[in-house]
């Protein structure tokens, strides 16, 4: 079964672990501009939330990218980036929807969440697992329970 | 070089030039960074006899080699400068994004000299500096001053600021980072206010390099499961946040209330707890950054009487010494803590210099014909709200106030309603009931203080070890300790309040990992007596005498009236010439040429 990401902004206390993680598993130093998960605070609402390459199905970097520097594995779930095929053309940084491919002029490279592997940093350092990476039929069945229990207390005394 | 950035970042406010250097490694190793290297550049330069108001007074911004990188709870940054509050050695320390941005545009401290002819406000993108124009964000509070300066420079850049207390130079005024985090004590803000310099913002690009990282990465898994495990430290910050004593305070009978005049408050019920919240209260924790205990918690009110507010629960405890009791109150606490951190001012004096008042209105000393009218009885929670922004604003009374408790109630005559070392608060952790922070009041160098030796957590919360608050042996051992420690981890850029279930051996394998430089415990813990005794050196300079190291004369003549710790006192100047002596310092309390040249000070 394949894994995604799960993002839940409710439990994210906006402390960047995630994205220190990510820069320091590519990078064995902190350069967090460089980091593939970026995490947006907004102060006065006491509100955080992570972002990352949310592994597009029809995903429209790969569709962009005049190399196949960016490409689905035959089987895999994961949009890849092959360094050796990239151009620089930066088209997959304007076609991306959540500006999660960056090009980065120190390594002259696009960066893109390669889920480290399969053991992504970001989800092992963050302290609230806001960020989880979970097979995706749980997922979402998870999700869905925990909707439901919202549903029921939301109905919960309208009954007679 | 690793674990350090490597580059020291000069502003001239009064020529408009900016410079850089190169960190002196010899003494980075030393002092480690933020307040210990912070304190070395600072005294290095500064007259001690200066005036922290004038224009010859300097300002530096450190985050410590932790700062920016994945070290838990290691995000912090230390503003040094000399306290307007206190004439002591000031050392503000703040969590946020503010500390590792300032490493990640390439820098181990900003020195900020010299006034701007107008107001003005910083912006740091890697190596470029600007002096920018800051006349149209005067008089902004601090949420509106944020986001203004992100709007002007980059939506991700983070931003120090003053709010209008700062402006006005009131004497407790902080500087804020990131809207909620707080450089709160001694009057930062107004050293700010005084050099003309509303803002600074930073954004960085620039990589922290480490020295061996898979030591770096073993040292911070360690360092976090040692954290957790711990279930008074870890487990208890994290559910509580930072109100986690307070209720224990009051069940050992000496958590202040009434400007110290009362110490225990039986409660009645859950309710009644010192930290119930009023039910339409909403809290979700907040996390500092790189930060896995996530103390701080946004709370929401709903209170009739308060406007719908979110607040950063921080120093409400320093608030709680105005009041007696109840869940108004605690509403109140909420509510001014709030508008301490969009004013810029330190909750922790502004509610210690209201108690005073409020007790010298009781005294019949004030009268309303002084106070604009305010009914300052204690527990006045509306009074207490409106005094805040009064204060704030130096408006009418608030002017008087905004000088602190020390010089308001001396200028009255009564200096002993003023509950300060060095002129400055103390929090309600009532020294009668727990000795060793009496002693830590009285010694600490930034002037009355609890941060800075929180032996509370072993006389009170027993982390790790339990050691009976009313007595005195042993007291100068754990005082010194902590305050060693805690110097040597503000140093690192690391949090006290994530500290807590770790031990010097985590800090010293984290810093020798990420630097590259071998620190063992036993050096680790040296290098923080090196700069505590270094701040000592600068306040002798500037005048303090070993008569400064006192209580004021209520907590050793007073004993506690009600409660568990009823009939106790201070014992403080039995158990001071013992830490004099333990600390290798002379009978005036002045540091001795043997002690200090082991230090590698002389």
């Amino acid at each position: 079964m394949a894994k995604v990401f799960m993002i839940y902004p409710e439990r994210c206390t906006g402390c960047q672990n995630c994205r220190m993680a990510c820069s320091f598993s590519h990078e064995n130093q902190f350069r967090p501009a460089a980091a593939r998960v970026h995490v947006y605070t907004s102060e006065r609402e006491g509100y955080s939330v992570p972002m990352m390459c949310q592994q597009c199905d029809a995903a429209p970097c790969m569709k962009v990218c005049p190399t196949g520097a960016l490409y689905r594995a035959q089987g895999s779930t994961l949009v890849e980036y092959a360094r050796d095929k990239c151009m620089g053309c930066r088209m997959c940084t304007m076609a991306c929807p959540f500006g999660s491919a960056v090009y980065d002029s120190v390594t002259e490279s696009i960066l893109k969440c390669d889920t480290c592997g399969g053991e992504p940093a970001c989800a092992q350092f963050c302290p609230t697992q806001a960020i989880e990476f979970i097979e995706e039929d749980i997922a979402t069945r998870s999700r869905r329970r925990a909707f439901a229990t919202k549903f029921k207390s939301a109905f919960e005394g309208t009954r007679p | 070089m690793n674990g350090w950035s490597g580059t020291i970042l000069r502003v001239n406010l009064s020529t408009g030039v900016v410079s850089t250097q190169p960190t002196n490694l010899k003494d980075a190793v030393l002092f480690i960074g933020a307040r210990g290297l912070g304190d070395k550049l600072y005294i290095d330069e500064v007259d001690a006899r200066v005036d922290p108001l004038s224009p010859d007074n300097k300002i530096v911004f450190a985050p410590g080699p932790f700062s920016g990188t994945l070290a838990p709870s290691g995000g912090r940054y230390h503003v040094v400068t000399k306290g307007p509050l206190t004439e002591a050695i000031a050392g503000s320390n703040a969590s946020g994004l503010f500390g590792p941005e300032l490493r990640y545009a390439g820098y181990d401290a900003l020195i900020v000299e010299g006034k701007a002819p107008e107001p003005v406000y910083l912006w740091i993108r890697d190596d470029v500096v600007e002096i920018r124009k800051a006349a149209h964000l005067w008089g902004k509070w601090v949420p509106e001053t944020t986001e203004m300066v992100q709007d002007e420079t980059d939506l991700d850049a983070r931003v120090a600021c003053i709010g209008p207390a700062g402006e006005r130079r009131v004497l407790f005024a902080s500087i804020m980072n990131d809207v909620h985090s707080a450089a709160g004590r001694s009057g930062v803000g107004a050293v700010m206010g005084s050099k003309n310099l509303k803002a600074i913002a930073v954004y960085g690009t620039k990589p922290i390099k480490v020295a061996h990282p898979k030591s770096f990465r073993e040292a911070i898994l360690a360092a976090c499961e040692t954290g957790s495990r711990n279930s008074a430290g870890g487990a208890g910050l994290k559910a509580y946040g930072v109100d986690l004593p307070l209720d224990t305070l009051n069940e050992i009978g000496s958590l202040a209330a009434n400007n110290f005049q009362q110490s225990y408050i039986p409660a009645a019920g859950e309710d009644d707890r010192p930290s119930a919240l009023p039910s339409s209260t909403a809290r979700r924790p907040r996390g500092c950054y790189s930060c896995v205990m996530r103390c701080g918690r946004i709370s929401k009110i709903k209170n009739p009487g308060y406007a719908s507010q979110l607040a950063e629960q921080a120093q409400e405890e320093g608030l709680a010494v105005v009041f007696d009791r109840g869940i108004d109150n605690t509403a109140a606490m909420i509510q001014s803590n709030q508008i301490c951190d969009e004013m810029g001012m330190d909750p922790i004096s502004l509610g210690a210099t209201v108690a005073c008042a409020m007790e010298m209105f009781e005294a019949g000393i004030l009268t309303v014909k002084d106070t604009d009218g305010l009914d300052l009885s204690f527990g006045n929670s509306a009074v207490m709200v409106e005094l805040t922004r009064k204060i704030g604003l130096r408006d009418g009374f608030g002017n008087k106030l905004a000088v602190g408790s020390y010089r308001f109630a001396n200028s009255y005559g009564h200096p002993e309603f003023s509950m300060t070392v060095k002129k400055q608060e103390i929090p309600p952790y009532d020294p009668r009931g727990i000795q060793s922070i009496g002693l830590e009041y009285a010694t600490c160098n930034r002037g009355g203080c609890h941060t800075k030796g929180y032996t509370v957590a072993v006389e009170v919360l027993g982390f790790g070890e339990s050691v009976d608050p009313h007595t005195t042996a042993d007291k100068p051992f754990w005082v010194k300790l902590f305050q060693d420690l805690t110097a040597a981890i503000d140093a690192s850029g690391g949090c006290i309040f994530g500290s807590s279930g770790r031990g010097g051996e985590n800090y010293a394998a984290l810093l020798s990992a990420l630097t590259g430089v071998n620190y063992s415990t036993e050096e680790y813990v040296k290098a923080g007596e090196r700069i505590w005794n270094l701040e000592r050196l600068f306040n002798l300079q500037a005048g303090f005498t070993s008569k400064d190291d006192q209580l004021p004369e209520r907590f050793t003549t007073s004993p506690i009236r009600s409660g568990p710790a009823k009939g106790q006192v201070s014992h403080v100047p039995e158990m001071l010439t013992e830490y004099y002596k333990l600390r290798g310092w002379d009978e005036d309390g002045v540091p001795t040429q043997e002690r200090l040249r082991e230090l590698q000070l002389a």
